[in-house]
């Protein structure tokens, strides 16, 4: 029996987990998908937003807000790449520009720090690639980028380095109450738990109704992106927001931690979980970012990719208890990245209301180290690859991944098990030939050190086979 | 003092070729880096005919024509560092490579010759939308994992682009047993040589769907289905012309990009058309002592040639080390790409520097039926070399006389125009 289950291991999860462990409890996070991390969490803007863009007094401002000053040191500890860009939100007609006064007025009042309304010139002098049309922008020095499967995944590895069970490939199909409290029906056999955290993003609502009323109804809303080649990484040095409408935040182009640019979301009505891109989101993300950055070049793109927000009929985040011992982290779309750290406080905190009393553990080792061969100094580089030759032998050309740095993901607390796997965790094949040369390379080395045959590699999901048997003359015919 | 007279970066035929020519012209201290288990390149996982015809006369498989070089190479004392990959080549000649067996190195070397070969474009590149589930591989990855790893990589296959490599492909996966449903070419004429058209298409019945494309892919995590639609002369999808294929595979052939990432960070000047070097007649780069052949300089059909380029570098490797390494200011002329020519190289001669002739490598931007190439200065016609037809999938070339450079006043054109029959 465990004290709490958290259903669901994308960023909100593994924050939970993160604030859990160190609480003296038996917490087990359960995840449908094989990996941390492969919903929501791995497609979106990548921004910690500074937190102007949520109502004041809403739970979004006020999470936002302590969220990316938690980031700012969780990342720190954790060894996660993030950098503090700062943002613009730009205005191209008079007409726009009361919204910037607006956008400053609720930063203001939700306490965030350093923004500046800055004229066409000054925004420009910040940002040289930016529009000419542009009249005025809004400036906040704090918002920040960061990698956001890697900010999900040190979390949840810290948490299971401190004792936190991690379960994937572990859907909850089913829940009944118990006398203790719940018994957990999964795709993974049978879980119970004193308390539930439901952390399960577009899943949420389903899981939610399976032990109380109907609350919040999901409208699923798909956002799709272009990432350009490291060769566009120097066109922006801010993010660039455009100006909010009704229909979100808009279009933005900004640098990504890895040295990339990225241009989107769009912002459209799916069914579901639907994160195909399309012709017209394609068309549309070119004209809507060169409105911005005239000269960003889109056929520089290596990657198109989409991911789906978890919008509900209910403008906030929903976070409170659903029944009680069963706590909803539910519809946290945009800013639920930036708010996560604090979203994780947050449930600790309704946990302590369902009556969870766990004292907090005497230690707590939050620390978490990454070798990263291509950023070091070449006295390190050398060092190092003296010490482990693994780490001399490039695997992934485009972002110079070594063997040692993908044997070091296999070895971590919460192992790869797929090629993308180790792209989340090394940047292997994310560079601009999309793992063409290093893909059958790290699955090779997955083989090999899980000792499955190389049929059984997928490249994502389960189910996202690469190969398909041997060849004729591997048959040995 | 350096550490090598010569440093040459990447093993494939290029760099091989290179090595061997400085080293029968008097170099010693010769190092190549290969970045692979074995020195060879893309030819390794070529193990079909169909090499070596202008070279050797005889038609060979890529690793019987790479192991030719190999072992000539083995044969001379140049030195060879494998499963290494240079990190950084410096205008000053500092080459940087990090290695399992010697770690991490500064090497300085008076020449350098840049021998990367290409990469493949990518699904990204060409901005195909639908979902992203596995199963879309480029076809030189799926060609590694069939002829290196033994391993297939689909059943039911379509091809996008009829560039050789996905040709090549089509026969290949057929030949295992897979089947090819259709090869999907956005261009009205096809970007491959006519032999492979024939030989890994018609001879196996694999439709080409000419002026096609694909406009969406399917599946959620392993590949379902693709939309194929014909496209309008704006190359834009012609509306109701749609047809779905069921197939677990999809194979890219849509281009080469050389592989130029350690040629940009060196600072030296890139032509946009042929995403290689800006060279001299003797693949110098603008950085004197940098020179650059094959596959990175630019996209070579057919490794013969590759190989001449490379002995050309090779040997221009070695005179400018035995000239003193002489800084660059030899009077040049400049070599324009004009009407129906995609690109040139070299893109610049100096007629100081060739003995009789330079020749001229280029290819035209669209399939010509009878035709002529003209060279022209200051509006002047210099030379005519006609053709019977010219295609975009192969490469040209021209000599173009000392006599004939020595007329010309700065630069000179080169196009094409088609002729009566
Ligand atoms: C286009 C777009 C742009 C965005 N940009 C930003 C941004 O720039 N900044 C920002 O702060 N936020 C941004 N967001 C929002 C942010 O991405 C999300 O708020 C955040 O990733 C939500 O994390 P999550 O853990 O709730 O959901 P997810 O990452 O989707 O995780 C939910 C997990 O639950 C699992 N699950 C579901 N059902 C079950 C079940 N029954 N049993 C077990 N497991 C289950 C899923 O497999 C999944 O792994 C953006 C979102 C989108 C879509
Ligand atoms: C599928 C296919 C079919 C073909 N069919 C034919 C045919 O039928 N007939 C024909 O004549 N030609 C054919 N070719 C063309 C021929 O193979 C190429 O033109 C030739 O291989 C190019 O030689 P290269 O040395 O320039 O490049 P490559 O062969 O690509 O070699 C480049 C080498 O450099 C290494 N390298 C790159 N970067 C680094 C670094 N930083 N450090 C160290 N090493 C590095 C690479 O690992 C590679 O080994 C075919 C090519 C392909 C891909």
């Amino acid at each position: 029996m465990y004290d709490v289950a958290i259903v669901g291991c994308g960023v909100i999860g593994a924050a939970t987990a993160y604030a859990l462990a160190r609480y003296d409890a038996k917490v087990v996070v359960l995840e449908a998908e094989n990996d941390v991390a492969t919903g929501t969490t791995k497609a979106n803007s990548a921004i910690l937003h500074a937190g102007y863009d949520p109502k004041p007094g809403t739970k979004m401002a006020r999470l936002n807000v302590e969220g990316v000053a938690l980031a700012a040191e969780i990342c720190e500890a954790l060894d996660v790449p993030r950098k503090a860009c700062g943002s613009l939100v730009v205005a191209f007609t008079e007409a726009e520009l009361p919204t910037l006064q607006t956008l400053l007025a609720q930063g203001q009042a939700s306490g965030v720090p350093g923004l500046q309304l800055l004229g066409g010139a000054e925004a420009r002098a910040l940002e040289p690639n930016l529009s000419a049309e542009a009249v005025g922008a809004l400036y906040a020095p704090t918002a920040a980028i960061v990698s956001p499967w890697d900010y999900a995944l040190a979390m949840a590895e810290v948490a299971v380095k401190n004792g936190v069970t991690l379960c994937r490939n572990t859907r909850v199909t089913g829940i009944e109450k118990t006398v203790a409290g719940w018994a957990l029906e999964t795709t993974g056999g049978a879980v119970s738990a004193r308390y539930i955290v439901n952390a399960a993003g577009l899943g949420a609502e389903a899981l939610h109704n399976l032990v109380a009323p109907h609350r919040f109804t999901t409208q699923p809303n798909r956002g799709e992106y272009d990432l350009l080649d490291k060769s566009e990484g120097a066109r922006v040095n801010h993010v660039v927001f455009q100006c909010p409408t009704a229909a979100g935040k808009g279009v933005l182009v900004a640098p990504t931690v890895h040295g990339n640019c990225i241009v989107g979301p769009t912002a459209e009505p799916v069914a579901g979980e639907d994160t195909a891109t399309t012709a017209a989101g394609i068309t549309a993300l070119e004209a809507a970012a060169k409105k911005s950055i005239p000269s960003v070049n889109l056929r520089a793109t290596i990657r198109s990719f989409a991911g789906v927000r978890a919008n509900t009929d209910d403008p906030d985040f929903i976070i409170e208890t659903a029944v009680p011992g069963f706590i909803d982290l539910a519809g946290i779309r945009s800013p639920g990245l930036s708010a996560a750290p604090a979203i994780g406080l947050e449930a600790v905190r309704l946990l302590q209301e369902n009556g969870f009393a766990a004292p907090k553990k005497a230690y707590f080792d939050n620390t978490r180290r990454v070798t990263r061969f291509a950023a070091l100094p070449p006295a390190e580089k050398a060092a190092l690859a003296a010490k482990k030759p693994a780490y001399g032998r490039v695997i992934c050309r485009c972002e110079t991944v070594t063997e040692g740095e993908i044997l070091d993901a296999i070895h971590t607390p919460i192992p790869p098990v797929s090629v993308d796997g180790v792209k989340r965790r090394t940047g292997a094949g994310m560079g601009r030939c999309q793992g063409g040369f290093c893909g059958p390379r790290v699955l090779e080395l997955l083989a090999k050190e899980s000792g499955l045959p190389p049929e059984k590699i997928p490249q994502d999901k389960a189910g996202s086979n690469i190969l398909l048997g041997q060849t004729k003359q591997g048959k040995g015919e | 003092m350096t550490d090598y007279q010569l440093i040459v970066v990447g093993g494939g035929p290029a760099g091989l070729a290179a090595a061997i020519a400085a080293w029968e012209e008097g170099l010693t201290k010769i190092l190549v880096v290969e970045r692979d288990r074995d020195l060879g390149g893309i030819l390794n996982q070529c193990i079909h005919n169909g090499f070596g015809l202008h070279h050797f006369g005889e038609e060979l498989t890529g690793p019987e024509y790479a192991g030719r070089f190999v072992q000539k190479l083995a044969e001379t004392g140049v030195s060879v560092l494998t499963d290494a990959m240079v990190l950084e080549v410096t205008p000053e000649k500092q080459v940087r490579l990090v290695s399992r067996e010697m770690g991490y190195q500064e090497l300085t070397a008076q020449a350098v010759v840049l021998a990367m070969g290409c990469r493949e474009r990518t699904r990204g590149a060409i901005g195909t939308p639908g979902t992203r589930p596995a199963g879309v591989f480029t076809a030189g990855a799926a060609q590694r994992y069939v002829n290196i790893e033994g391993q297939m990589p689909g059943k039911r296959v379509v091809i996008l682009g009829s560039g050789d490599i996905g040709l090549i492909m089509a026969r290949r996966m057929t030949l295992e047993g897979a089947k090819v449903l259709a090869c999907v070419e956005l261009m009205p004429y096809s970007g491959g040589l006519t032999r492979n058209i024939v030989q890994c298409l018609q001879d196996y019945d694999i439709p080409l769907y000419l002026s096609h494309t694909i406009t969406e892919i399917r599946g959620k995590n392993r590949l379902s289905g693709v939309t194929v639609a014909q496209v309008g002369p704006d190359r834009a999808p012609i509306p109701g012309t749609e047809q779905d294929f069921a197939c677990d595979t999809l194979l890219l052939s849509v281009g080469l990009v050389p592989e130029n990432e350690l040629t940009r960070a060196a600072g030296i000047p890139i032509d946009p058309h042929t995403n290689g070097a800006v060279v001299y007649e003797n693949r110098e780069t603008e950085c004197p002592g940098i020179f650059a052949c094959g596959n990175v300089l630019q996209v070579h059909d057919l490794v013969d040639y590759v190989t001449a380029e490379s002995e050309l570098a090779g040997r221009a490797a070695a005179a400018y080390l035995a000239g003193g390494c002489p800084a660059d200011d030899e009077p040049y002329i400049a070599v324009d790409a004009g009407a129906a020519i995609g690109y040139t190289v070299p893109q610049r001669i100096r007629p100081g520097k060739i003995d009789k002739s330079a020749e001229l490598f280029f290819r035209v931007r669209a399939p010509m039926k009878k035709s002529r190439i003209l060279v022209t200065s200051g509006g002047v016609q210099l030379a005519a070399y006609p053709r019977e037809r010219l295609a975009p999938g192969e490469m040209e070339r021209i000599q173009l006389p000392k006599s004939l450079l020595q007329k010309a006043m700065g630069s000179i054109t080169v196009s094409a125009e088609e002729v009566a029959e």
